[in-house]
Formats: structure tokens, sequence, C-alpha cells
């Protein structure tokens, strides 16, 4: 036991030094794939047929096709194209695509929530359809929305574990290098996973207790 | 050079769907005492699944399938790969089953177990004949939706040596610096994978939908 809390307390720093560059990559792929999601779903709703077009795409791939590979290609496949990212930048690239794809439906259902008889009262007052937008569709949407995209959060750091596959020395690839190193791989990743759980868990919780206060749509 | 490319990847297919079939049944076959143990009456019982869910779904399944592959397989419990991966993705997916489940049942209505009661049909049969059946009708959207989640999770079986879609597609890209086209084909054989059994699902629900006792 106390072998196992020396081992611990060694590989801790190593440890922490890879959950900030998971944090770090989750914040930066949130960042800037949050207000993607909310353009994505704003395009997808859009009547112009060039917009609505590329939107969809834009979102079905990202959907469509794993995280994992969307990271492989912007890491080993962009090169080609010669646009060489280093393995952070990959990653936020690809993640954000990701967070923008998923959470582009999840703030389109957000906004879809809000009353029809808001949009016509708001027209019957003579605002502009830009004005009905960023007064009372967007922020009573986003509220709605606002548990799921917690969550969604929750699940991207997760997500960015993945990154393990484009060598980005965050908390899995640290882990899985001391592991290699020591040979007690069983040790270590437990390790990791308390402290993916240690952030996740409560993150869980405050989706819950958020869902129960925000959720319904209140006139 | 594009036609190699496409069958190099083509490949892994087999290995992909392997992978995301054998998780998944054993996920929902998992799930089903899982869900059970949830709702238990025992204040224990339901703790461990608690917690067993809480657990599973908050530690990324790449560090889950390591934690098996590595972690037990390394001295413990010697497996394979694709044992690796699909005991890491199973358990997973029985967890997120077992609450699928959950939300289903909620949906069966109360007068089922009344009805059953009345009929004086002993429990195992209520639960067997009555409940299971509607319970899988209710529950296959979410399960469906959660299958074309998996069919993605799987590939991190590439970062232990599973030679599916995403494995091909790697060794073919860093074999052949092609990466831009060799993901996009990856990308586009996972699509379309997952665009059939989202249409087969939806197709189901509804001849199925019409089968449960409101």
């Amino acid at each position: 036991m106390n072998d196992l809390l020396g081992f611990w307390l060694d590989s801790l720093p190593d440890l922490l030094d890879g959950l900030i560059v998971s944090l770090q990559v989750t914040g930066a792929a949130l960042a800037i794939g949050f207000p993607l999601g909310l353009l994505l779903a704003l395009g997808v709703q859009s009547k112009a047929r060039l917009i609505n077009l590329a939107s969809l795409c834009v979102v079905e791939i990202g959907r469509g096709a794993p995280a994992l590979v969307v990271l492989q290609f912007a890491y080993f496949g962009l090169p080609q194209g010669g646009l060489t990212l280093s393995s952070f930048a990959a990653a936020v690239v690809a993640l954000a695509w990701n967070t923008g794809a998923y959470t582009s439906e999840i703030i389109r259902a957000g906004l879809e929530s809000v009353p029809f008889g808001e949009i016509e009262a708001s027209s019957a007052m003579g605002m502009m359809r830009v004005d009905t937008l960023r007064f009372v569709i967007i922020p009573q949407g986003l509220r709605v929305a606002a548990p799921a995209l917690l969550g969604f959060a929750a699940a991207m750091l997760q997500a960015s574990s993945l990154c393990f596959a484009i060598a980005l020395p965050e908390l899995t690839s640290n882990a899985y290098v001391i592991g290699t190193n020591t040979f007690r791989y069983m040790e270590i990743l437990s390790l990791a996973g308390i402290l993916y759980a240690a952030i996740c868990v409560p993150a869980t919780i405050a989706v819950g207790v958020l869902e129960q206060r925000l959720g319904q749509h209140t006139r | 050079m594009t036609a190699d490319m496409f069958f190099g990847v083509a490949m892994g297919v087999p290995w992909t769907l392997a992978v995301t079939s054998a998780a998944f049944v054993l996920g929902a076959a998992l799930g089903m005492p899982l869900c059970a143990m949830r709702l238990s009456k025992l204040g224990l019982l339901r703790a461990i699944a608690l917690l067993y869910i809480i657990l599973f779904r908050s530690v990324p399944p790449l560090l889950w399938v390591f934690v098996f592959f590595f972690g037990l397989g390394s001295g413990y419990l010697p497996m394979s790969a694709f044992e690796g991966v699909v005991l890491g993705l199973g358990l997973i997916t029985a967890a997120n089953m077992a609450e699928i489940y959950r939300g289903a049942l909620s949906a069966i209505h109360g007068g089922q177990w009344e009805a059953s009661q009345a009929l004086a049909l002993p429990s195992y049969s209520t639960s067997l004949d009555i409940i299971a059946p509607q319970l899988l009708r209710v529950s296959l959207p979410s399960s469906a939706s959660y299958a074309v989640g998996l069919l993605k999770d799987s590939a991190i079986a590439s970062t232990i040596g599973v030679t599916d879609i995403s494995f091909n597609a790697n060794y073919i890209a860093k074999a052949t610096y092609q990466g831009l086209p060799v993901f996009a084909i990856a990308a586009l054989f996972y699509i379309m994978i997952s665009l059939p059994v989202a249409a087969l699902a939806r197709a189901a629900d509804q001849r199925l939908r019409a089968r449960v006792a409101l």
C-alpha cells in the first residue's frame, strides 16, 4: 500500500502536467466550438440554400466521423495540403470541429424551444429579425441548452484523451508513458482515471442540478 | 493508387463491425441486470449500480481500454487486443444501456404490471413476457443512436493494434504520406456504416411502436 502511494506521489506531477494540457486543449476547443455551434445552428435553419447546405455538410461530417479519425486527419492529413500543425493546434482544430457539429444540434433544439408566439410578438412590435434573434431567441435558447452544453464540455474532456494518438503530452499519454517505463500500468492508469473522474463526476452532478433549474422554458 | 487506398481501408471494416457488435451485445446484456440493480429495493445493490454507472461514464473510453488491455492484460489476466477493447467498450456500454433501459421503463404504462398481477402471472413471467418485449421496443431509438456512437468509439481499438478501419488508414497514411485522402476515405466508411443503421432503426421503430401498450 505504501509502495503504491509512493509511486502515485512520484508520478503525480507528471500526470498533473498532462491534466493541464488536457484542460487547455478542451478549453480552446470549447472556446472555438461553442460559437461555431451557434453559427452552424443558425446556418442549418437558414433559408439561403448555400449556407444551409454548407452548414449541413460541416455538421454531418463532424458528427458522422469518429473524433479519432478527424484528429488524425488534422495532424497527419493536413500537412499534405500544405498546412502543418503542431499536435496541440491539430487537436484544437479537430476537437473544435467536433464540438461545433455536436453543439449545433444541442443549440438548435434550445432555439426551437422558444415558443413561436414570442417571435410573432417581436415582429408585431416591429423588431427587426436580427434584433429578435439577438434579444429574444438566442438568450432564451441558450438558457435551455446550458445543461446539455455543460454535459458536452465534460464529454469533450474525455474526448481529449484521444490526442494520445497524435502524441500530445496530455493526461492519458503521460500515464501511458509512465506505464511503459515502469511497467506498472494498472497503478498509473487508475490514478489517471481518478483524475478524470474528479472533474467529470462533479460536472455530471452539476448538469443534473442545472437541468432542474434551467431546463424548462419559463415565460 | 486511390483504389489501393480504398481497398486497404476497407480491409478494416470487418474488425470495426466485430468490435462494435461484440461490445454492444455485451453491454446490452449486462445493462439489464445493472438496470434491475439500479432500481432494486436493496440500498446496497442500488449504490453498487450507481457507482458502476458513474465510474464507467466519467472516465474516457480510451483510458478504460488501456486499463483492461495494459493494466489487467500485463500479468493479471492476459488478453488479446480485441478482447481488451470489447471488454472496455462493452462495460461502458452496459452502464449507458442501463440508463437507457431505466428511461424506457418509465415509458411503460403502470397498468401493464397491474394487469399481470390481476392475471396472477408469476413475477419472472411478468418481467420476461410482458415487460421485456415492450422495453426493447421503447428503448430501440436510444439504443440505435448509442450503437452509432459506439461505432465511432470503436476507432480507439486501433490504438492498441486491432486492425480496424482507423488502424489501416493510419498504416496506409504513414506508408504513402497521403494522409488527406486516406483519412477522408476512413471517415466516409464510418459515415456509410452509420447511415443504414440509423435508417433501419427508424423503420423498425415505427413498426414496433404500434406494439407497445399505452
